[in-house]
């Protein structure tokens, strides 16, 4: 960042940074392995899961996930919900969001390095440029020659792979809004809607866009989360470290009086974000570790101690500086600052707090679902005229009934009314039942709306106003739903 | 003020000459790009003049022919051709039909509604509630001219005291007053025995002497009890629905001096299927029969 022009400078001298291309070096070890474990999981998932199939029936759609926002609703496996419900969604972006704070306390920037889907795609991309073009340094190289037909056939096949990959990701987002197979289908029959070619070409162009040219600056520059992280972050949360304690000073590995550092730059080589992980904590880094790896790699060749870099608590990074101030380099300075490291306190304040917020969403949302109505009944009642008065003088008020029926199953409830002595309900075109009272039925997943008289005999004692409560009654005769509303009626 | 054009050492642009209290002006053109993009809205404007209808002025539509209101016509024939077989299905079939046809009495409810919004709720008001003055609430259980699916079609379709159909619902009440028929006096005794039909009488005596009256000027329309005649269109007069007015003074008045209510003959102005879709819901507002 040493480019960026100070208050100081002339007018003549641009405020603008040009980007330095990032040429990452190929790397090794233990969180490289994790980091594609996490990638082939979190790909697959995105990829696979809108082609799972989950039997609801007849008339249903058979896709595990998907959200049908012409029928407007949002199927999970088991779970379908309807727009009203769509707080159960916010439920779960809350519960993500708690858990992110929660995961950053304990373990730093553990979403940026390994599960963003900014980071995810930028190391599938790269792995595939590394795959066209080679690694770091001929990617260099091909960098600075002049254009050739061999440039350009590396280049070209680099791009059509990451358009390729682009619109398969593109492709993958519409599926989960639309059938897998018929919409795949459909576009490549070219017989889908302009809607489904726009967000297809949208989400291709991102991907191609984000993961192939943008990259780290997307993290530096557009994303949020790393400017308030720190605000997560304490001396016990792991991040990734260089212990300068034992590298410094860093020197040749033949020089006299330096410390485990020699100077190789691999940790620089291979940083997906550009930078020297030995300046300390930076916004830039995403904390993936793979300066880890390639450390370790040199380390175990020289035979020293690994995790010269490592997921270290600033805490610990203290200690171990403040035990080996002035010590000169030696195996007995790697020691005291290895001494000096207590294990990282995962039980704090704000973990508790995170860990309470997390649990009591969790519960919140987990019972809302377990009890949420299968069965709504919901009343309006009708506002032109706001009553009848019969030509016997009793009074008549008209409601409109909706039953929301969530489930696939159909279902005939009596209706009645209570709150009015002597009321008689009736619904026009609905049959009643042995008792006389309407039997309303319900449609599979979706509403059914009754137009509901209530008639007040004329010797009924009203006021212009009273409460008037609706029940539905199944089949067992146990009350399946209710509704409150108003009877109204001419002034004494 | 100097004119003569100067650089600014600083920064080498041109300054415009203007100096206040030391301070120059630089002379800082309008970045290409803006300028390009404006002239390209000129010449969009000038080819937009010659395809649309830009000038107010009779007949200047443009090269293209567009204009809002054929746009306009072009959807509303789009969506009529889009119900139309709908609208063919509800102009064969009978009242009685669309009823027990749960498809077609759900379209009609739904083009009902609306059309009762731009046709009847004028007089009839928003959900058939009636107004003062003599429009009816046509959704209580009291019907002038019958209250069956048949009857309101045919109210609907023909009118109620008009020119314009032959088969117009057609009666009079004589204006006892102006005609010199009966004095006031009689008019308040007969329009208290009127209320005593309801059992709502507070003057017995009045009641007693307006029996004698009403049988000989009343009772061969508005029935013996009161019962009212829909054939003629004669209201009921021994129930809680009053249209003029329920207290003595009201009724009175219009003993005295009637005002008698007309409408139009729909079935003139609208599609059948509409009349169809009308009575349709009209029936199925709370009164229909």
């Amino acid at each position: 960042m040493s480019h960026i022009g100070t208050a100081g400078s002339g007018p003549t001298e641009s405020l603008y940074a040009t980007r330095q291309k990032v040429y990452p070096r190929a790397v090794s070890g233990r969180v490289r392995r994790i980091k594609w474990a996490v990638l082939v999981l979190l790909l697959g998932l995105y990829y696979l899961l809108p082609w799972i199939r989950w039997d609801r029936g007849p008339g249903a759609p058979d896709q595990a996930v998907l959200v049908d926002m012409v029928h407007r609703r949002l199927y999970f496996f088991w779970i379908e919900l309807w727009p009203q419900e769509v707080y159960f969604l916010t439920g779960i972006l809350v519960f993500c969001a708690i858990a992110l704070f929660a995961v950053t306390s304990l373990a730093g920037r553990l979403w940026c390095g390994f599960a963003c889907p900014q980071t995810v795609w930028t190391d599938l991309f790269m792995w595939v440029e590394r795959l066209i073009q080679g690694d770091r340094n001929a990617r260099m190289k091909l960098d600075r020659e002049p254009w050739s037909a061999r440039k350009v056939k590396l280049k070209a096949a680099t791009h059509a792979a990451w358009v390729a990959i682009a619109a398969a990701t593109g492709g993958a987002w519409i599926m989960y809004f639309n059938d897998a197979p018929t919409v795949t289908w459909q576009i490549l029959t070219g017989q889908a809607s302009l809607t489904v070619y726009g967000f297809f070409g949208l989400f291709t162009l991102t991907t191609y866009l984000l993961a192939g040219w943008a990259r780290e600056q997307v993290c530096t520059y557009m994303c949020p989360w790393p400017r308030f992280q720190g605000a997560m972050l304490d001396d016990q949360s792991l991040v990734v470290t260089y212990r300068a304690w034992r590298g410094e000073p860093r020197g040749k590995l033949k020089a006299e009086g330096v410390g485990d550092c020699v100077d190789c730059g691999a940790c620089v080589h291979v940083c997906p974000t550009g930078i020297d992980i030995r300046d300390g904590q930076q916004l830039e880094c995403i904390g993936c570790g793979l300066c880890v790896d390639a450390c370790n790699e040199v380390m175990r060749k020289l035979d020293r101690p690994q995790g010269l870099i490592a997921f270290e608590t600033l805490a610990n990074l203290a200690a171990s500086t403040a035990a080996t101030r002035g010590m000169p380099p030696s195996p007995a300075r790697f020691e005291a600052g290895m001494a000096a490291r207590r294990p990282p306190r995962l039980i704090r304040p704000r973990t508790l707090m995170y860990a309470g917020v997390l649990t009591a969403v969790a519960v919140a949302m987990l019972a809302a679902l377990l009890l949420r109505d299968t069965l709504t009944l919901s009343v309006l009642r009708d506002r032109a005229p706001l009553y009848v008065v019969l030509s016997d003088g009793g009074v008549r008020n008209a409601y409109t009934v909706k039953l929301a029926n969530k489930t696939r199953q159909v279902e005939a409830y009596a209706l009645l009314a209570e709150g009015i002595p002597g009321a008689a309900v009736s619904v026009q075109n609905a049959p009643v039942d042995a008792e006389g009272r309407p039997l309303v039925t319900t449609r599979p997943d979706g509403l059914t709306e009754w137009r509901v008289l209530v008639s007040a005999p004329p010797a009924a004692p009203l006021r212009p106003s009273q409460p008037i409560t609706f029940r539905l009654l199944g089949p067992d005769g146990r009350p399946a739903a209710s509704a409150s509303s108003v009877f109204l009626a001419p002034g004494p | 003020m100097p004119t003569k054009i100067e650089k600014d050492a600083l920064t080498g642009r041109e300054t415009t000459g203007h100096e206040w209290d030391g301070l120059k002006e630089l002379n800082t053109p309008l970045p290409s790009w803006w300028l390009y993009t404006f002239y390209a809205t000129i010449a969009f404007s000038v080819l937009w003049m010659i395809l649309y209808p830009a000038l107010p002025l009779p007949g200047a539509t443009g090269l293209t022919g567009w204009t809002a209101r054929g746009a306009l016509s072009g959807e509303l024939e789009a969506a009529r051709a889009r119900t139309e077989p709908m609208m063919a299905r509800l102009r064969a079939a009978t009242p009685e039909q669309i009823a027990a046809d749960p498809e077609l009495r759900a379209f009609a409810l739904a083009g009902g509604r609306i059309a009762f919004a731009n046709h009847c709720a004028a007089c009839h008001g928003a959900g058939g509630q009636g107004a003062r003055g003599g429009y009816p609430n046509l959704a209580d259980d009291d019907w002038l001219w019958g209250g069956d699916l048949a009857a309101i079609h045919a109210t609907i379709r023909h009118g109620i005291r008009n020119q314009d159909s032959e088969e117009a619902r057609m009666s009079i009440m004589p204006r006892f007053l102006a005609d010199g028929t009966l004095t006031m006096a009689q008019i308040h005794d007969v329009a208290e025995y009127v209320l005593s039909l309801s059992g709502r009488a507070t003057q017995p005596a009045m009641a007693a002497r307006g029996e004698g009256i009403y049988a000989e000027n009343c009772a061969s329309c508005h029935g013996e009890r009161g019962e009212g005649n829909q054939e003629i269109g004669a209201p009921r007069l021994n129930d809680r629905i009053w249209l003029h007015g329920s207290d003595r003074a009201a009724i009175a008045a219009y003993i005295a001096n009637p005002v008698l209510g007309v409408m139009p003959a729909f079935g003139q102005r609208l599609d059948p299927a509409v009349v169809n879709m009308l009575t349709v819901y009209v029936h199925a507002l709370g009164g229909g029969r």
